[in-house]
């Protein structure tokens, strides 16, 4: 494969930016996607993920930086990168009005499968994705988790090296979505290189290794492990009786960067407290209203990382080495 | 360029349209439906039109010309009245569509040789002047044959006079089923192709298309071949209704049609791609074909004599396909001419074909920005 031709790195950008008129959708985003792996973009809707995805399959043109992916130079090289990459938008791309096995069909011929492959591979695709029964129903009648199986299955016909999914799970029920994500595992492991955007925290959590963007800017990427591990000692609980009005207070004191509540209890994310200066203060404001507080450390999660990361748009987003 | 690609896309289309029944409807039914309502046009075997008659002679001569007249059963007598005026008044009104004026001295004039009647015709409907004109030929004088009138195979014009209210200019009416094909061509192969690219941008099928090898050549092709097909069958289902219910006459070769008919197709075809690359949306494409096909139908010689209109329209008109498949299509079909002989309209359409699926490719951007 010479798509692990820059080291063993499938997708290579520096100071990618894209604005529409006024608005920059996406800001100097660096990124290095490592190949056979499953690399997530995680961040809320319109932080800039599908139009990164979209420059790095050369669909958009970046309004500068650079791109290098599987070794092409993109855009220029946009038309060589198509044969070798997947494509899953994320809106249902296909045709609604024809069948299962015709989709597949005219995907086949479109990315070039080799005509005496056709059959078989899209034999193959009516089985490993569970298509026996709905082989010949019209792609527009199916259900959110068939139309996203038909399209992951339409997007890997033709055995791409990378694979791009733009929020491939977000029309799907949870049981939809775990099926999907053994099926991702198992494309990574055969030896593709996957690149999906999400804005679910589960989702993120499962990648190996993924990048949170918010308004268009990298705040942080690394693995889970990484992203979590900074913040180790940031995050707490708290068992309050009344945990509506304790919000309120802990929000306005200085150096909490947020506070949620998780069924009757309050999460709370703070900033670097290295002496637990910040923990006493918490525990003090939350004792003149409520005496039966607890404040307790508690793992930090994505979401933790996600609320720090993009908390404060003006820091300077930081790398994981 | 990748024939296997191409058919793909081909395939893809027809099978799509298999399944649209609105855009089959339309194949069929809009030849159908325009060739009907346009046939009544030029139906000239009509029957039974309401008559005003006013014989002002009253002789023996005069009752039986119009005996003959009624005995056609062109016109069926609804009143009878005794002035032109009063003639003029029922047609006003619409009660009546044609009127007979047998004036006092018609005996005079008939042994005279001058015209005996006159035939008062309401010519804002062209079907009326064409039987109107029938009823003219009406011999006067079945019993006693006019020395004076030219040899016997040459009808008595002159005798009786025909005059036309409302819309002198008549026009021939074969001249209307050849142009017909070219507009029923018009109207539903440019629409075809102008929704082809938008539908699937609107749809959201264009950004899997454009992630893929497929090139735009490709996909252009590929969205045409398959229309071609269908606008030929379209030209079999309007001239076999032609001949059929009208008995349109075909002079020319039939070859010869349906390549003018081919030539025609693809030109709007590519017309309808190029629509279909600048149009936003499917309902901003219609607008558009809309846009063309107006001036298509009335400066294409289609409605008007192309020679009346002036220099500016002409130019306009020479830039539209269906302007030189009427020149082509009514020498084919009515003077057996051959397409040899009108070789700038065939060589324009090709050209008209090739500038825009030109420009339809390079405007179509493999690209979302």
């Amino acid at each position: 494969m010479n798509g692990a031709a820059a080291g063993d790195c499938a997708i290579h950008a520096r100071g990618l930016t894209r604005r529409f008129g006024s608005l920059v959708a996406v800001d100097h985003v660096d990124l290095d996607v490592p190949a056979r792996r499953v690399y997530g973009f995680l961040g809320p809707n319109g932080s800039g993920k599908s139009t990164t995805i979209r420059m790095l399959c050369g669909l958009l043109t970046p309004s500068e930086g650079e791109i290098e992916v599987l070794g092409l130079r993109i855009p220029a090289e946009a038309e060589a990168l198509r044969r070798r990459i997947g494509y899953m938008t994320q809106k249902f791309s296909l045709f609604d009005d024809l069948t299962v096995r015709e989709n597949l069909e005219f995907i086949a011929a479109v990315q070039g499968v080799p005509r005496a492959q056709t059959a078989r591979r899209v034999a193959e695709a009516i089985e490993q994705y569970r298509f026996g029964e709905a082989r010949n129903q019209l792609a527009g009648t199916m259900s959110g988790g068939q139309k996203q199986r038909l399209a992951l299955a339409c997007a890997v016909l033709h055995a791409p090296e990378l694979l791009f999914l733009d929020e491939p799970t977000s029309a799907v029920d949870p049981e939809s979505r775990r099926d999907f994500w053994e099926k991702l595992f198992e494309l990574a492991d055969a030896g593709t290189t996957l690149l999906v955007s999400t804005h679910l925290m589960d989702e993120a959590e499962r990648c190996h290794r993924l990048a949170i963007l918010a308004e268009g800017v990298l705040m942080a990427d690394g693995t889970p492990v990484e992203l979590t591990g900074r913040l180790v000692g940031r995050t707490f609980a708290v068992e309050v009786g009344d945990p509506r009005r304790a919000q309120h207070a802990l929000a306005g004191l200085s150096g909490v960067l947020g506070v949620a509540q998780v069924g009757m209890n309050l999460r709370v994310l703070t900033v670097d407290d290295p002496d637990a200066g910040l923990r006493q203060r918490m525990a003090d404001t939350l004792a003149k209203t409520f005496p039966d507080a607890r404040v307790a450390s508690t793992p930090p999660n994505l979401e933790d990382v996600f609320v720090a990361a993009t908390h404060d748009t003006r820091r300077q987003p930081e790398h994981a080495a | 360029m990748n024939g296997r690609r191409i058919g793909a896309i081909v395939l893809k289309e027809l099978r799509q349209l298999r399944r649209d029944r609105v855009t089959l409807a339309m194949i069929v039914g809009i030849p159908v439906i325009l060739l009907v309502l346009f046939g009544y046009a030029i139906n000239l075997n009509l029957r039974g039109l309401k008559a005003g008659i006013a014989d002002q002679a009253d002789t023996a001569g005069s009752r039986a010309l119009v005996m003959d007249m009624l005995a056609t059963d062109i016109v069926s007598a609804s009143a009878q009245v005794r002035t032109p005026g009063q003639l003029m008044t029922l047609m006003q009104a619409g009660r009546i569509s044609v009127g007979i004026v047998i004036p006092r001295d018609f005996e005079r004039r008939r042994f005279d040789g001058r015209p005996v009647a006159q035939i008062l015709v309401d010519g804002s409907d062209t079907t009326v002047q064409m039987a109107a004109a029938q009823l003219a030929q009406v011999p006067v004088d079945s019993a006693a044959p006019d020395m004076r009138a030219p040899a016997a195979s040459t009808p008595p014009q002159g005798r009786i006079s025909v005059v036309s209210f409302y819309n002198p200019e008549r026009r021939s009416a074969v001249n209307i089923v050849p142009g017909l094909v070219g507009v029923i061509l018009t109207m539903t192969m440019v629409l075809f192709t102008a929704i082809a690219i938008v539908r699937e941008r609107e749809r959201g099928n264009m950004e899997l298309l454009i992630a893929t090898p497929l090139s735009s050549a490709e996909l252009m092709i590929g969205k045409v071949l398959p229309y071609v097909l269908i606008g030929l069958a379209q030209t079999s289902v309007i001239l076999l209704l032609a001949r059929w219910l009208f008995a349109v006459p075909i002079n020319g070769s039939l070859l010869a049609i349906y390549l003018a008919a081919g030539l025609l197709i693809l030109a709007n075809l590519t017309l309808g791609l190029m629509i279909s690359t600048v149009a936003r949306s499917q309902f901003q494409a219609m607008q558009m074909t809309f846009f063309v096909f107006l001036p298509s139908i009335l400066l294409s010689g289609f409605m008007f004599p192309f020679a009346g209109m002036p220099a500016a329209a002409q130019w306009i008109a020479e830039l539209l396909p269906l302007t030189h498949f009427l020149r082509l299509i009514r020498g084919v079909m009515l003077r057996g001419a051959s397409l040899a002989e009108l070789w700038p309209d065939v060589l324009a359409l090709p050209l008209f074909t090739a500038v825009m699926m030109v420009a339809a490719i390079l405007r179509f951007r493999k690209r979302l920005d």
